[in-house]
């Protein structure tokens, strides 16, 4: 048989310049992912360990890859420090070490790439990596994913100030970095996330001054309220965070008792903080699976979006695992890091192993329905808001903006002939997409990548369509999922064959060929392929 | 299953090339109904880079006449800007650019050669790499997104009407007319019939008897955080498409693509590569003075090209009432004319502005069979196993 050549102009035959290859990657060194790494190397496989952290502190200031409200102290900046504090808090890190892992702190993977039904061009599972100076492709047999968690951000009128962060940042700086600003906070949500981050953050000398929960009681576990009220801390019911006052930066929160309806009332009272930590829904980190195609989906017992599993931990994408929290959250998981380290256990045991088929095993049914529960707090605090803030805030968009699909402002567009196109006027029949959305309104389409908006998005859509929360799909990530300076491409070469025959479009001579001078007929035999391409 | 009422004409496809046909033939008080599988724009039509500027085509002049008068027959924004730059960094670029000038001098367009000063007055983030330009003053970019959603609803203002998620699933024909789609919430009938289906146009007309060759392939794009706005956005060269866009951001792609197998029906994925990283190094090069700004997104479209890359508008010879329409991977800009063609086609028969009769698909009359194989447009192993 004539095997013909292939397109000179596609990707066929343009190898990646990959930098290294490695048995196993892990993405991540918390619990799970130290397990995962610590684990993989007694079993004889080459490991390369990569975590992020600690972030630069002007990335923290960007809130990525968290929500750090500008929740970080000085000391922060100190990048050595920052480096000995983080491996100090951690022994397992040490540990890796030891047993041969290749841990590199300091680096982020901003995408993950496995070939698919549309793409083939990946000579495997290829990762990007980068750390504060270039980027390189890593191409891996397994990929572990171990990414952590991160928290549903909610508006009121100055949440953009300083001091307004979320949990797991307000945890981080705390117990990793011993970096945290704020001396007085209130934590919004009573879930058993929550009260962890107040306890720890109590333990780390921080006062607790309430902790605000829009629901009539709490939904976290007992034991820890308990402590939280020994300590001093007010537990609010029913009340929401109206405004966050300050000139600068967070000075008081205005707190706001809610009616039966869920409704705000002028019973008000101020209470004087410098830090509002957001702990409203922790969710799994699932950026790198969704971008690279994995399988996500709504499961409220795992805390929202998180990869559909089987009983080993594999992902829907061949050789990927997740494990950790980026697999689920769920109470008991958050008090008891064995359970993260198990999964762990689990996905490094069944590397190399054909999977059994058998799906993983359901966490406990969640004590409050989470979907409402979150929906809950976007009604009392972002549609009930006595005052207009930025939902979005990379981009400043409102939530009256979203609900009504408003062009953004920097077109000045006034459409006197038509004002009513909502939500539903733009929907038809179907969910409403975050990600049709965020195209007309440019809502979470910032540099912050929708970190700080994505979650109250989709509960705005949510309410606003009577649809539940489950409903509402999510909002595709796409790599970077760190932004990326264009500087910082440059240490990646092109292949020398794509390099020679790179083209602005598909490099056809024919499709170019002014409509004059086009021939009647065309066929192969008599097309010049190699003919100038005006696009070239 | 209720009945969903059927329409004069029923245009199957709801990205840019579907929308515009269908607003052109709705403010000409044609009852029309757009059938779209998933939702309206989100292929290749609310993917690319907003290009304006297709002065090979016949329909280039309808597309110039049209753009600068868009957002007001619309009464949406589309975020059109006028003209175009191109850069070049070496004299072979200079060279090679050049082509432009004469085929859009020849119909009555014009634009100014930009020495090394010059072009770097108009395009501040450019630097040192730049040996000169051309400055097109025709042409442009919009804003995809915005400019379907803007055709959408001006067609559902003429009365137009749009159904998603709605899935053909075949045709019902009698005597050489097409009377109804079939799909997977029931029969739809149509006096006439448009074929706009993007990658799907190739299944979709071969079950109407008369298949227009199509291979499907998938390109990417990325975006950095916004920018200062540059006098004029549209700044191509260093071997990328883009434009900044009024926000500021830096919208550009470029690059190898990869053919691909298409799974017969549904929204294919489309994943991003590394190639990301090779776009990039090519921004920063073409407009230095950008390096500092953070890729923020990357992303992918799944686009049709036939054999020849040129659009198929044109009436089946099969079925009397279909006409098929295929942009070959440049619609977005083209779309402002490409539907009023389509219109023109639909109801009198004949363009009425251009001689699209290089848009036949006669001209595929003696295409060698297997001219995928032979263009080596052939998908890689791993997809067509996948997709199988």
């Amino acid at each position: 048989m004539n095997i013909p050549a292939s397109d000179p102009k596609s990707v066929t035959g343009k190898p990646l310049p990959i930098d290294e290859t490695v048995d196993v990657l892990v993405v991540g060194g918390g619990p799970a992912g130290l397990e995962a790494a610590i684990g993989a190397a007694a079993r004889g496989l080459g490991v390369l360990l990569v975590d992020e952290n600690p972030i630069p502190f002007t990335t923290m200031g960007d809130d990525v890859p968290l929500h750090f409200g500008q929740g970080m102290a000085a000391n922060a900046r100190n990048r050595n420090a920052m480096m000995e504090a983080f491996i100090a808090s951690e022994p397992r890190i040490e540990e890796a070490f030891e047993a041969g892992v290749d841990v590199r702190l300091g680096t982020a993977c901003w995408g993950l790439y496995a070939n698919g039904p549309t793409l083939g061009w990946m000579p495997g599972l290829v990762a990007g990596l980068a750390d504060a100076e270039r980027s390189v492709l890593v191409q891996a047999r397994h990929v572990i994913l171990a990414c952590g968690r991160r928290d549903m951000g909610l508006g009121f009128p100055g949440w953009e100030k300083p001091g307004v962060l979320g949990a797991t940042a307000a945890l981080n700086l705390a117990t990793r970095y011993g970096a945290f600003g704020p001396r007085k906070v209130i934590v919004l949500g009573s879930n058993t996330e929550a009260l962890v981050t107040a306890i720890a953050l109590r333990e780390a000398g921080v006062t607790i001054a309430a902790i605000v929960e829009q629901a009539p009681e709490p939904v976290g576990d007992e034991d820890l309220l308990a402590s939280l009220r020994q300590g001093g801390t007010d537990i609010l019911t029913g009340h929401v965070v109206r405004e966050a006052v300050g000139r600068d930066a967070v000075e008081v929160a205005m707190v706001a008792r809610l009616d039966e309806n869920g409704r705000p009332t002028g019973d008000e009272r101020a209470i004087a903080c410098d830090g509002i930590v957001l702990s409203v829904g922790t969710t799994p980190v699932v950026d790198l699976l969704d971008a690279a195609g994995g399988k996500v989906s709504f499961q409220a017992e795992r805390g929202g979006y998180a990869p559909v599993l089987d009983a080993d931990q594999r992902t829907s994408l061949a050789h990927v695992h997740a494990v950790g929290d980026c697999a689920g959250i769920w109470p008991a998981k958050t008090r008891d890091r064995a359970i993260a380290e198990a999964e762990a256990a689990r996905a490094v045991a069944a590397l190399g192993q054909v999977a059994t088929g058998n799906k993983s095993e359901s966490p406990p049914a969640p004590a409050y329905d989470i979907g409402d529960y979150r929906l809950a707090w976007v009604r009392a605090s972002v549609i009930e808001a006595r005052a207009e803030f930025h939902v979005c805030q990379c981009e400043e968009v409102t939530a009256r903006e979203i609900l009504e699909v408003r062009p953004p402002r920097y077109l000045d567009w006034r459409d006197e002939r038509r004002n009513d196109r909502s939500l539903s006027a733009l929907l038809g029949e179907g969910p409403p997409n975050p990600d049709q959305v965020k195209r007309l309104t440019r809502a979470g389409m910032g540099p912050c990548q929708g970190r700080r908006c994505r979650e109250q998005v989709a509960g705005l859509l949510a309410l606003g369509a009577a649809q539940p929360l489950s409903a509402i799909p999510l909002a595709g990530y796409r790599a970077p999922v760190r932004p990326m300076p264009l500087a910082m491409t440059a240490h990646v070469p092109e292949a020398p064959g794509q390099a020679e025959h790179w083209d602005t479009w598909f490099g056809m001579h024919a499709q170019w060929v002014p409509f004059w001078e086009v021939p009647e007929r065309y066929t192969v035999a008599s097309n010049d392929a190699t003919g100038p391409v005006a696009s070239e | 299953m209720s009945e969903i009422k059927g329409a004069s004409v029923v245009i199957v496809g709801g990205g840019v090339t579907g929308l515009s046909a269908g607003w052109w033939l709705a403010r000409d008080g044609v009852d029309v109904l757009v059938l779209e599988k998933g939702l309206i724009g989100w292929e290749a039509s609310g993917r690319n880079g907003g290009g304006c500027s297709h002065h090979h085509s016949p329909l280039f002049a309808e597309e110039q006449r049209l753009w600068p008068i868009m957002d007001e027959l619309l009464g949406y924004p589309t975020e059109f800007r006028g003209e175009r730059i191109r850069l070049a960094a070496s004299e072979h670029q200079m060279a090679l650019y050049g082509r432009a000038l004469r085929n859009a001098e020849r119909q009555g367009f014009q634009s100014a050669v930009l020495d090394v000063k010059q072009a770097k007055e108009m395009v501040p983030l450019a630097g040192d790499t730049v040996v000169g330009g051309y400055h097109y003053k025709f042409g442009g970019h919009a804003n995809p997104h915005r400019t379907l959603q803007g055709y959408a609803w001006a067609m559902q203002d003429h009365g137009g009407r749009i159904l998603q998620h709605t899935t053909v699933t075949g045709f019902r024909s009698e005597g050489g007319r097409v009377t109804a789609v079939e799909t997977d919430r029931g029969p739809i009938g149509c006096d006439s019939l448009v074929l706009a289906a993007g990658p799907q146009t190739g299944r979709l007309s071969a079950m109407l008897g008369q298949e227009v060759p199509v291979q499907s392939a998938r390109c990417e794009m990325i975006v950095t955080e916004p920018l200062p706005l540059m006098p004029l956005g549209g700044v191509d060269g260093c071997g990328l498409y883009g434009r900044q866009t009024l926000r500021g951001n830096l919208a550009y792609g470029g690059g190898p693509h990869e053919w691909l197998a298409l799974a017969e029906e549904g929204t294919p994925a489309k994943p991003t590569t590394p190639l990301m990283l090779h776009m990039g190094k090519r921004l920063a090069e073409l407009l230095p003075k950008a390096a500092h700004a953070r890729i923020i997104r990357s992303w992918a479209g799944v686009i049709e090209n036939t054999p020849d890359g040129r659009p198929v508008i044109d009436r089946l010879d099969a079925q009397a009432n279909v006409v098929v329409a295929t942009l070959s991977s440049v619609g977005f800009g083209l779309s402002p004319a490409s539907g009023h063609a389509i219109r023109d086609l639909v109801l009198d028969g004949a363009c009425s502005f251009a001689d699209i009769s290089s848009f036949k698909l006669s001209r595929f009359a003696e295409l060698e069979p297997n001219w995928r194989e032979l263009q080596g447009w052939q998908a890689s192993a791993a997809t067509a196993m996948l997709s199988a």
